[in-house]
């Protein structure tokens, strides 16, 4: 339907993913073309759609917007996800860099080769509980309140949650020592438009499986 | 002096340096406090002000900014370098991002380890010619204006001068087929406020020989990847 952003991705989490999240948190419905083979990326490659040759790639408000940044504080700023001047932009771009320093490892977990993923894993479970976990645990509890700036919602709260969840799943005990985490991933499960997304049936993808990864591969090598 | 902001970095360009290009562009006096030793670094993170314990670090108006990012966004923003909406700010975010990758591509030339020296610097050289200049060219040669977004100096035209110098500095021809990024490298250069930061005896950090990668090493007891 005109008007909706349009996401061009493989049908997995990957940098997309965080795109998903921010949208479906926002309210905003969003349509998928999930690339299936090497040609569905030549085409996009050579109809101009990709600046650098790559995506994620969406399509909003007449743009073709690619890198995932870009995407992000677009769907930020217009959706009102951040924050409510600059001082507080800086502090939310603070915490989500951090958050996205961390997603770099997550995200390539299931695409390693299989003699990689044990050491990433370790990395992951290491810099998520004694480098990142505690930092966001800390800034709740600093100002005691529900959400990590301003007092209201933000993408830095959406993209903590998320990664909560996707770290979890790499290590199920990694929230045990973090209940004002715990705390907030509750609170912004339960918001309807969070609520709806986490339910089976939404545009959120699963953890990326080997034959998710073998699809993957073979539209991208 | 109050006010000025804060660099908190090692003596080297490293992931600061951009930070340094945006401020003098913008005509911000700055000062810098250079890590020597590992005992400076590891000081800063035992006062808890590094919040993932990693530079580059920046005290700019009572915030204690870590995050390049974080730390470019604010500046842009503050001295009006950030486009004039919503729209604008997506291109100029989506041009800044390819040029963090390049400018990353050949920081990894200066940090891997040097038996992968001569694959990265290949790697760097095949990207900047076949993606990013390119890329870069074809916006300018879209609109035929000065500048890269909304014809008038933002900040990504500084970011892009930095990267047009270190590519030059990785290979001099790699310009040659790209007539409008050397238009606009001539440019931007005689701005007021760039052309002094390019004198000798400005912030700006000269490229990397053996003793800063040493010595960098030394500070972030340092790992290549």
């Amino acid at each position: 339907m005109a008007g909706k952003p349009v996401l061009y991705y493989f049908d997995g989490r990957g940098r997309m993913e965080s795109v998903r999240w921010l949208l479906a948190a926002a309210g905003v419905e969003f349509e998928e073309k999930l690339l299936k083979t090497r040609d569905d990326l030549e085409k996009l490659k050579n109809d101009g759609s990709l600046m650098f040759q790559q995506l994620p790639l969406v399509e909003i408000d007449g743009m073709k917007l690619v890198q995932t940044r870009a995407i992000l504080n677009y769907i930020a700023t217009k959706y009102n996800l951040y924050g409510k001047d600059m001082k507080e932009r800086a502090i939310i771009d603070m915490y989500t860099e951090g958050l996205m320093d961390l997603d770099e490892m997550v995200l390539y977990q299931p695409y390693l080769p299989k003699e990689e993923k044990e050491g990433n894993l370790a990395k992951i479970k290491d810099k998520s509980r004694n480098r990142y976990f505690p930092a966001y645990e800390k800034v709740l509890k600093s100002h005691g309140q529900d959400y990590l700036v301003g007092n209201k919602l933000s993408r830095a709260d959406v993209y903590l949650v998320k990664l909560l969840y996707h770290v979890e799943e790499l290590d199920s005990s990694a929230l045990a020592n973090f209940p004002l985490l715990k705390a907030l991933r509750t609170r912004v499960s339960n918001l309807p438009t969070v609520k709806k997304f986490l339910q089976p049936g939404s545009q959120r993808k699963p953890f990326e499986d080997e034959k998710c990864v073998e699809a993957a591969m073979k539209i991208f090598h | 002096m109050a006010g000025k902001p804060v660099l908190y970095y090692y003596n080297a360009r490293g992931k600061m340096e951009c930070i340094r290009w945006l401020l003098a562009a913008a005509g911000v006096e700055f000062e810098e406090k250079f890590m020597e030793t590992s005992e400076d670094l590891e000081k800063l993170i035992k006062d808890g002000r590094l919040m993932f314990q990693q530079l580059p670090m920046v005290e700019i108006d009572g915030m204690t900014l870590v995050q390049s990012r974080a730390i470019l966004n604010y500046i842009a923003t503050k001295y009006d370098l950030y486009g004039k909406d919503a729209k604008e700010r997506a291109l100029i975010d989506m041009y800044t991002e390819g040029i963090i990758d390049l400018t990353d591509m050949m920081l990894r030339v200066v940090t891997c380890f040097p038996d992968q020296r001569e694959a990265k610097i290949s790697l760097a050289k095949d990207k900047a010619k076949s993606r990013y200049l390119p890329a870069y060219e074809q916006v300018l040669k879209s609109h035929r204006q000065d500048y890269l977004v909304g014809n008038r100096l933002t900040r990504v035209d500084i970011h892009l001068l930095e990267v047009l110098l270190y590519v030059e500095e990785l290979d001099s021809s790699l310009l040659a087929p790209f007539p409008l990024l050397k238009a606009l490298k001539s440019r931007i250069s005689s701005l007021p406020n760039v052309k002094k930061f390019l004198q000798p005896g400005s912030q700006r950090k000269p490229p990397y020989d053996e003793k800063i990668i040493e010595k960098a090493k030394k500070i972030f007891k340092f790992q290549p990847s």
